[in-house]
Formats: C-alpha cells, sequence, structure tokens
C-alpha cells in the first residue's frame, strides 16, 4: 500500500506535520483488552452499582422505571438501523426515515400538534429550542417558566438564555400548582410561557387555564408532558398550546444512568419552518413509488449557516425509535392502561403512606404517577435508613426547592405492585 | 443569449435583484442568475404591505431545497404590493424572474439611488467577473 | 411499503400490562383525554415484521462500506452493546446516592482521564450531547472566561474558516457571538495573513478543525497559535476529525485550549440512524472553573459529584449526560489502550492508498498528502460528460456502497469528500476504488447509467422540491393525500451537504 501511495514508510504520511505539534511518547493509556478481559472489568464496574433490579425503587424525579418490551430492545439491536448514519441519502435510507416519519406521526398524535421534529438531545434541550423558536416568533426577550417545572429543565434553559439573548422569569408554585393569573401577569411582554404537566410534584395543573392566561398576554404557551400520561391527560395542542416538548425517557428507552434519551418537540403547524432539528417529509420518485426524505433542510446547520434555527446535528434517532415501537406495543388502549394503571397504584400508595401517619403536602391535588410526602425528618436521613432495609423511597427534593427538606417524591409505575408499596409502607413507618 | 436574460430596461444589484423603475415607484425582483443558483423555489417569506426598505438591505427571503437566500433591496422605499402569485406558486420566479416572478412594487423615497446600480451591460460583465 | 398506521387494525394490541385490580382515579374533565391519540394497533407479529422489514431498506456499517467523510463511519463492535445493556449500567438511576452508583462514577472519571490524555488537556466534562452541543457550550465557556476577565463586552467575533462545517456558524451565533469567515489558502491550509489582518482586541476565539474539513494538516498551526495568544484569544478545536490524530498530535499541544470530542465519530458509538451522540469537551486548566455542572471528580479512593463550581457556566443538559454512550466509547477504547495510535496511523494510510488509486480520475483540488480523510472534485466529468457529483453518488449505490459526502466543503466543486476510517481491509478498498473508476468511464461513454442511478434500490432518486414544497411530516390517515399523482419538480435535482 505504502508503495501505491508512493512512499517509503508511515512516517512519511505525517510530513506536514510540524515537528512541535508531534506527540513523542506512547499514550499513558491502560494496555489493550482483549472482549474477555473487557468484559470482566466493565462487569466488574456495574457490580459496583445499586440499580433498580438490586432492590426495590420508588425514584423518579424525570427519570422513571417503566417497563420497555423485549421488542424495544430487538429492533434496536439491528445492524441496518444501530449502524447508520443520517440518511443523507435517502434511496439507501428509507427504513430510518420512513421510522422517523411514523415517529414524527406518533408525537403529533400524543400532543396533538401538526409538526414534530425527529427529535432533540432530552427533556432539557427541548425546553432552550422552545425558547429559541419563541423568540425569534415573537421578537420577544423574556420567557417565563413555571417553578413546578423539573429544576435541570429549569437550570438548563437559564443555562443557554444569555446567549440567546433572553431573560428568563420563574412563577413560584402555590401549594404544589401554579396560579395562572400570576402566570399572566409574568407573562406580559414574554416570548414564552413554559409549564410542566403533571409538575415535578407529581401534580395536575390547570393546564388550559395556564396555556390561556400565556395567550392572553400573547405569549407562546408551551407544555413540557410525560408522554405516558398522554393516553389519560388531554394533548396541549387540544389546550391552546403552541408548542409541547418534553422527555420520551418514559416511553422506552432505559434509565441507563441519565442517557442517552430522547426530547421530543412538536408545534402548530405554522411554526413548521421555525422547527430545529431534523425533519422528515414524504415525496414519491420518478416512477410514483413514495418515499421518504429529510427535509426543510435549509432550515439546519449546513445551509444556512449563520442563520439556522439551531446548531443540532447528531439527535437521538436511535432512542426516538425505541419510543415509536414502544407507543405501537402499547397502542392507544395500552397507552391509557398505563397510564391508569401508574395513577391508580400511585393512589394507593399515597392512601398506605397516609395510613402509617405521614402527611401529604399537596393533599387536595390531583396527581399523576408521583406525589410528595412529608416525612417528618431530612427526607436524606429517610433515605439512607430506607436503603438500608433494601427499598429506595423516593427523591428529596430539598436540594431543588428550599424549605422542603422534610419531602420526598415518591414514583410509582405499573413496575411497582400492591406488596411492594405495602413494604415502602412498612419501611417508611418506622 | 445574456441580452436576453437581463433586459435593457432594468438596473441592477450586486446582490442578483433587479428593479423596473416607473416614475417615483418600481417593481423588484431577482435576476436568472439567481433563480438559477438557487434552484427551484419551494417557499416565499414576503414582508408585510407598508414596510420599509432600505437600499442594500434584506426584505424578504426565498428558499430552495439547498439554500434560503436574502433578497435584498435595489432602491429604498415602501412597500406597497406584494405578488401574491409566487407566495403559493413560488417557482414562478424561476420561470419567469423579469415578468410574472416579480417580488414587491415599492413608493420609491429616494429615486437618485438608482444611478448607483447597474445596466444591464454592466450587470453582465460584473457577472462575467464573478467567473 | 406501507406505514405502520396503515397497519392497524381495531382492537388489536401486542402489549399487555399487568392489571393491579385497583380503580383509576377520576381525572378531572377539562384535563381529561377526550380523543384517544390514533397510536398503531397491531400485534407483536406483524409489529416485529415491520420493523425488520425497514431495517432491510437500510444501509448501515454492519451493511456495507460507508466512507463518509467527516462521519468516521467505523466499525461498532458488538461487545460494546452487551456491555451498556448489563443491568449496573442500564438500569441504574442517575439520582442515586453517589455510594451507590460508584462503579458508574469512576467509568466517567476514567473516560474523562483518557479524554484528556488523547487530546493533552487538563480537564473534561462529559456532559454535552453532541458535538454541536459541545461547541456551544465550548462557545459559553469562552463567554465565562472572558466575562470573568471583564473583557466578554469587548470580544464578540469568532473566526471561523470557510471550509468549515455548518455546525460551527451556527453555533456562533446561537451563543451570541458574530461570525468572520477566514480564507483558505492554495495549499489547503489557512490564510495566514487574512488571518492576522482580522485579528484584533474585539476577537474572542477561533474555531477550527485539524486536519480540516479538506483532510489536511493545517502547516501553519503554530503560527496560527501565536497569533492568537498574541490578542489574548482562545482557540477552539472541532474534533471531528480526530481520527487522525489519536496518539500522533494532540489538540492541548498544538495551542488548543477548548476542544469537543465526537464520541460517535472517532469512538465508535453507533450512528444509529442520526443519534445518539456524545461531544464531551476537553479544556486547559484556566478554563476548568467553567465547566458544566456538577463535576465527577476523584475523592481519594472514592468518585464524587462536586457541584460546589460557583464560576459554571451551568448545566447544557439533564443529569451527567449520555452515560450509555460513556460506556460504549470506553470500552471501545480500553480494547486499544495506547493503540489508538495505530487506530489512526491505519485511519491515514486507508485515506493516503485509496487517494493514490482515484487521483488519475478525478481531480485532486489540493495536491498533498491527506490525513484520514480526502476530498476530489467531478467537476471533470461534469465539464466533459455533464455528470454531477451526485450522479457519482447514485451511482455507487448500484455498486453495493454507500456514497461518501457529497457537496462538502463549500469551496470545493462538485466535492466528493471520502473517509474509509482504520476499520477497511485493502480488499474493500480496492473494490471501492474499482467501482469509481468504472463509474469514471461511465460517464464518458454511458452517462445514461449514472444519470438514471440508482436502479438497484427500493425507491428512486426522490423528488427533493416536492417535499419540501408539500412539506407533508406526518401521516394524516383518511385525509392522506396521495402524491404519486401530483407533478414533479422542474427537473433539476438538489445537491446535498454533509
Amino acid at each position: 500500500m505504502l508503495e501505491a501511495i508512493g512512499v517509503e514508510s508511515l512516517e512519511d504520511l505525517f510530513a506536514d506535520l510540524p515537528e512541535g505539534v508531534r506527540f513523542h511518547r506512547p499514550l499513558d493509556l491502560a494496555p489493550a483488552l482483549t472482549e474477555q478481559e473487557l468484559t470482566a472489568y466493565f462487569e466488574q464496574l456495574a457490580s459496583q452499582n445499586e440499580h433498580n433490579g438490586s432492590h426495590l425503587s420508588f425514584l423518579g424525579g424525570g427519570l422513571y422505571d417503566h417497563y420497555v418490551p423485549a421488542v424495544v430492545d430487538a429492533v434496536l439491536q439491528r445492524g441496518e438501523l444501530l449502524t447508520a448514519y443520517t440518511p443523507y441519502q435517502p434511496e439507501l435510507s428509507q427504513g430510518v426515515l420512513q421510522s422517523i416519519f411514523e415517529y414524527q406521526t406518533a408525537i403529533c398524535e400524543l400532543t396533538g400538534m401538526g409538526v414534530s421534529n425527529a427529535s432533540g438531545y432530552d427533556g432539557t434541550t427541548v425546553a432552550a429550542d422552545a425558547c429559541y423558536i419563541a423568540k425569534h416568533a415573537t421578537g420577544r426577550s423574556k420567557v417565563v417558566i413555571t417553578e413546578a417545572t423539573n429544576p435541570q429543565v429549569r437550570q438548563v434553559v437559564k443555562t443557554y438564555a444569555p446567549g440567546f439573548g433572553l431573560e428568563v422569569v420563574e412563577v413560584p408554585h402555590r401549594d404544589g400548582a401554579t396560579d395562572p393569573d400570576e402566570l399572566r401577569a409574568a407573562a406580559e411582554d414574554a416570548a414564552c410561557a413554559i409549564f410542566q404537566q403533571p409538575n415535578f410534584f407529581g401534580v395536575l395543573e390547570p393546564a388550559p387555564d395556564l396555556a390561556a392566561a400565556a395567550a392572553d398576554a400573547e405569549a407562546l404557551p408551551v407544555a413540557h408532558v410525560d408522554p405516558i400520561s398522554l393516553g389519560v391527560l388531554e394533548a396541549p395542542g387540544n389546550y391552546g398550546c403552541a408548542l409541547a416538548i418534553g422527555e420520551g425517557q418514559s416511553a422506552g428507552n432505559h434509565i441507563s444512568y441519565g442517557g442517552p434519551h430522547y426530547g421530543f418537540l412538536a408545534a402548530r403547524s405554522e411554526f413548521i419552518r421555525r422547527m430545529p432539528g431534523r425533519i422528515v417529509g414524504e415525496t414519491t420518485d420518478a416512477a410514483g413509488n413514495r418515499g421518504y426524505v429529510l427535509t426543510l433542510q435549509t432550515r439546519e446547520q449546513h445551509i444556512r449557516r449563520e442563520k439556522a434555527t439551531s446548531n443540532i446535528t447528531t439527535n437521538q434517532t436511535l432512542l426516538a425509535l425505541a419510543g415509536l415501537v414502544y407507543l405501537s406495543w402499547l397502542g392507544p388502549q395500552g397507552l391509557r392502561d398505563v397510564g391508569e394503571t401508574c395513577m391508580a397504584l400511585a393512589e394507593y400508595a399515597k392512601e398506605r403512606l397516609v395510613a402509617t401517619g405521614l402527611e401529604l403536602p399537596f393533599a387536595d391535588r390531583t396527581t399523576f404517577k408521583e406525589f410528595a410526602v412529608r416525612v417528618g425528618r431530612n427526607a436524606r436521613d429517610v433515605v439512607r435508613d430506607a436503603l438500608a432495609e433494601g427499598v429506595h423511597p423516593g427523591y428529596a427534593v430539598g436540594r431543588d426547592y428550599p424549605g422542603m427538606d422534610d419531602v420526598l417524591l415518591v414514583a410509582v409505575t405499573e413496575r411497582r405492585t400492591k406488596d411492594e408499596i405495602d413494604r415502602l409502607a412498612e419501611v417508611l413507618a418506622r | 443569449m445574456a441580452a436576453e436574460r437581463n433586459p435593457d430596461d432594468l438596473r441592477y444589484h450586486p446582490e442578483h435583484d433587479w428593479a423596473r423603475i416607473d416614475g417615483d415607484e418600481a417593481t423588484l425582483g431577482i435576476t436568472w442568475f439567481a433563480q438559477d443558483a438557487l434552484g427551484e423555489l419551494v417557499h416565499f417569506e414576503p414582508p408585510e404591505e407598508g414596510a420599509t426598505v432600505t437600499a442594500g438591505q434584506p426584505y424578504a427571503e426565498v428558499e430552495s431545497v439547498k439554500a434560503v437566500s436574502d433578497v435584498v433591496a435595489p432602491l429604498s422605499g415602501e412597500i406597497v404590493e406584494i405578488n401574491r402569485t409566487i407566495v403559493d406558486a413560488p417557482e414562478t420566479v424561476n420561470a419567469d424572474p423579469y415578468g410574472d416572478g416579480w417580488i414587491a412594487r415599492v413608493r420609491l423615497s429616494n429615486p437618485s439611488e438608482a444611478e448607483s446600480l447597474m445596466d444591464a451591460e454592466a450587470y453582465e460583465r460584473y457577472l462575467a467577473e464573478q467567473g | 411499503m406501507k406505514l405502520i398506521f396503515e397497519k392497524s387494525h381495531p382492537g388489536r394490541r401486542a402489549g399487555r400490562l399487568p392489571d393491579p385490580g385497583l380503580p383509576a382515579p377520576e381525572v378531572p374533565s377539562e384535563l381529561r383525554r377526550a380523543e384517544p391519540p390514533r397510536l398503531p394497533e397491531i400485534a407483536e407479529p406483524d409489529l416485529v415484521r415491520h420493523f425488520t422489514e425497514l431495517s432491510t431498506r437500510n444501509f448501515g456499517i454492519d451493511t456495507g462500506f460507508y466512507p463518509l467523510g467527516s462521519c468516521t463511519m467505523k466499525h461498532n463492535p458488538r461487545v460494546n452493546e452487551r456491555l451498556a445493556s448489563l443491568p449496573g449500567f442500564r438500569d441504574l438511576h442517575p439520582l442515586e446516592d453517589e455510594e451507590r452508583a460508584q462503579g458508574a462514577l469512576r467509568l466517567c472519571v476514567e473516560l474523562q482521564e483518557t479524554l484528556a490524555e488523547v487530546t493533552g488537556l487538563d480537564a473534561v466534562s462529559l456532559q454535552p450531547a453532541a458535538g454541536s452541543q459541545g461547541e456551544l457550550t465550548g462557545l459559553m465557556l469562552m463567554h465565562a472566561y472572558f466575562a470573568d476577565r471583564g473583557e466578554d463586552e469587548q470580544r464578540r467575533k469568532i473566526l471561523i474558516p470557510d471550509t468549515a462545517h455548518g455546525t460551527n456558524p451556527a453555533s456562533v451565533t446561537m451563543a451570541g457571538y458574530e461570525l468572520v469567515d477566514i480564507q483558505t489558502d492554495p495549499r489547503g491550509n489557512i490564510d495566514v495573513e487574512d488571518l492576522r489582518a482580522k485579528v484584533d482586541e474585539t476577537t474572542a476565539g477561533l474555531m477550527l478543525t485539524n486536519p480540516s474539513t479538506l483532510g489536511l494538516f493545517d502547516e501553519n498551526i503554530e503560527e496560527i497559535s501565536r497569533i492568537f495568544h498574541d490578542a489574548g484569544a482562545l482557540m477552539y478545536y472541532d474534533g471531528a476529525n480526530l481520527n487522525a490524530v489519536c496518539g500522533i498530535s494532540r489538540p492541548g499541544d498544538m495551542g488548543f485550549e477548548i476542544v469537543h470530542i465526537n464520541l460517535h465519530k472517532t469512538f465508535s458509538q453507533p450512528h444509529g440512524g442520526g443519534g445518539p451522540g456524545g461531544g464531551p469537551i476537553a479544556v486547559s486548566e484556566r478554563l476548568e472553573p467553567f465547566l458544566p455542572v456538577p463535576a465527577i471528580v476523584r475523592d481519594g479512593e472514592a468518585y464524587r459529584l462536586d457541584y460546589d463550581r460557583p464560576k459554571s457556566i451551568g448545566k447544557v443538559r439533564g443529569f451527567l449526560g449520555p452515560f450509555g454512550v460513556f460506556v460504549r466509547s470506553y470500552a471501545f477504547i480500553r480494547a486499544y489502550g495506547p493503540e489508538l495510535r495505530e487506530m489512526s496511523e491505519v485511519a491515514v494510510l486507508n485515506a493516503n492508498y485509496l487517494l493514490a488509486l482515484l487521483r488519475e480520475d478525478y481531480d485532486l483540488p489540493f495536491d498533498r498528502l491527506c490525513m484520514h480523510e480526502f476530498v476530489l472534485s467531478a467537476r471533470r466529468l461534469k465539464r466533459e460528460h455533464g455528470v454531477s457529483a451526485l450522479d457519482v453518488a447514485k451511482r455507487l449505490m448500484d455498486y453495493g456502497f454507500h456514497p461518501p459526502t457529497i457537496y462538502f466543503p463549500l469551496n470545493v466543486p462538485e466535492a466528493l469528500m471520502i473517509e474509509p476510517t482504520e476499520t477497511e481491509a485493502k480488499e474493500t478498498l480496492d473494490a471501492f476504488a474499482d467501482a469509481m473508476r468504472a463509474i469514471a468511464r461511465e460517464a464518458a461513454e454511458e452517462p445514461d447509467l449514472l444519470k438514471q442511478a440508482p436502479q438497484g434500490t427500493v425507491v428512486g432518486r426522490l423528488d427533493e422540491v416536492k417535499a419540501a414544497k408539500r412539506a407533508l411530516v406526518r401521516y394524516h390517515f383518511e385525509e392522506h393525500p396521495d402524491l404519486s399523482g401530483e407533478p414533479a419538480a422542474a427537473g433539476v435535482e438538489a445537491p446535498k451537504g454533509a
């Protein structure tokens, strides 16, 4: 090969590198491992982690232990899908392109919107995307977000805001939910108002009123929603929202210590040219066969350069595909069942915990699959004590919400049983 | 051949926009070269009627599959009419960039600006220089 | 092929959930879903067949040679999938206390240390979800660094070469900076005089890929570094092309202070049809305080999260980043160890070999040895036979190869950007070169073969103009239009970028 190239040695191929930037010693890395050694090492690392299978866990706080059916994993291991690049050559990529088109359709159906992109990084960055859309659609430089929205979502929005030239204003929660009048006041001159449904405390917000309040101030109403809830709760597009965003993990992704997952972003059809990320559209070939292509790509980074609607290239296609497989596995009846099951089990958990003498700080609120419980002392100590008995009782919210050091968020998914909930009650009662 | 593409009665701006001046009004559009470079247009983002345009500044956008491009105003003024045909059928700009594919009509605020625009011959020379 | 929605039959379902035998609580009527979403109603066998059929209509690295320039389409070792699926990783919740996730945190720290060694820098954040997010994070770091010194107001400009990947300018805009283009010289390096004229006290930094998107190592990198550092500006390295230089040259040693790495390129996280990816950033010591929060650190024998970072830019993504991607990438790295250098050497060897085989039949815009990728131009074929780079790409499909990147970088007409990677055996490269030469001959003798390509795929060339005009981006059930009856585009097929 060197002969064909016309050089004497491998070294000659690097002749253009100035001497001053050459690296002369071997990389200071552990020696290469064979597959067997690699497996042993990683199994050892994995064994040092307390995962959801190793103890009973009611931990939620944004990522949830929902059941991921075997077909999801099986589809994701198809090499033609797993190892493909972004579908820039559509004739060779109809598999990925059609699956994204189907995913976009599913997200539009869930959210009641006219257009969805092919996925965003996660449930936090799609909120930043929504702010960017709203800023350019309205020309305004302020965004409003409820305090009852996931703390990491708020933090990411605040990280992106200065570069976007946006001011961020938070609307405090009142007794676990948001007051539409307060939101209305805050949303004056705002580009958008973001609220979460169900919110971080698991509470059902007065979503249609919040959307109306934002619209009244001419701010775009943006709902951050749980995909698993959308068989039971109304779609944001059907109660006045301009944009619907969320974290897709609950629908078909393993928790995987925080990622990768997929964020979804859907909007009313009028915003189609402002959507960041990739979008797949339908078309035909010369023979009239139906086919799918990436479209409206002029919005994307590689053509518009400085005028792009975002800089996203690599997104979360494979994880969004998992979401599509999952939602197809469930069907509409299944989605409703999983939502109702979560609610029913969570309600049972509330009853059992109250029966042991614990108090619910937001007792009058309807909740979905997660709820707050007051544990009488520092919640982190309660967590530690419960773990000693093999139960993780939930997320201690004190770090994110001052004054709530004695509050735990208990998440109850369809994977929990009544016996497990009884055990939780038993452990917390002590 | 070039003469047919670039009508003599128009004035041209280096960003490949043209103006047909008619008293104190002008009709504006993009040149044959611009539409050829962009490819078939799929979308036109119009300005508002009554909006002010400034010579050398963008006032609208056209989009093809491969690129989006600013439409630059060759002259300053106020928009009195947008060509609604091209909103629904942007490809009209490709088919007839100097006729049915016109973009906007403006009432000129500074007619003397026309003197700094190129005539058809100068524009053709300019295109040849671009290579 | 039908959409999954078209295979739906009322009442069918694939999955069933256990019934806890509890009553479902009432949802207040104003919040309750009125009409169910129209998700597919399909049984599992049909579901599996649908997705299996979709996969057969797709080409991956597992299928064949995939020389997309700038994408580093290397083999994804299957063991990495198995490791990422270990329950101790797959089912671990990120809100578990640190003591209960020591294996995961240790993996993160070791990956960070490895990336610091490979890049020649001091500190790493794994948080960004992709290269473009890494870029944006890097630019935010620049703002924070200069703001800390009282210089942020003054320094508004980022310089980028005209060969840059499209994410760079978009990231610059999103970060609130202004963009200044720098020209490329005839050898494919940055034009140093153009650069010198444009750098001043209003400059925040440079964004550069080295080797560039042309596959060429910038010979003037040391001078460039001097110019920027003399002006008090920072240098940002786009790690898209890191596969060329692992263990051979380190961005930190070239003078860069901020580097993003694409785990889905150099370190073999599978591309998944578009993602997920990972875009960790490595920085020099003076930028370390500004990194996203939390930092993952060693604490004696243990590993913990450090939230006490008052100068941090904040958070760019949830939790610690895409952990599943870290597992696969770290496994890839551990399988190589210091032999990452050999990986890069073979990548560069393969590219130069392929270049030598193709340079006669195609035009070479920059007559130099390349690094891990190279750019050819099909302009001769266009001029002499009226066939374009697009036509060449489509015809390659009939030969069983995925085409290279086309029409990028923008400063090369009819560009074909080819990156073989170290994965490919010599016979694969020979077969690809044979195909490319055959296509060049066909261009002269039977150009219709190119113009009508591809013939062997499930669809022919698709009408992208129609797609953009109709903007049909979801299935509309009973109202879904039939586009086959509508007229085709005016005939011009639009070229594609990377």
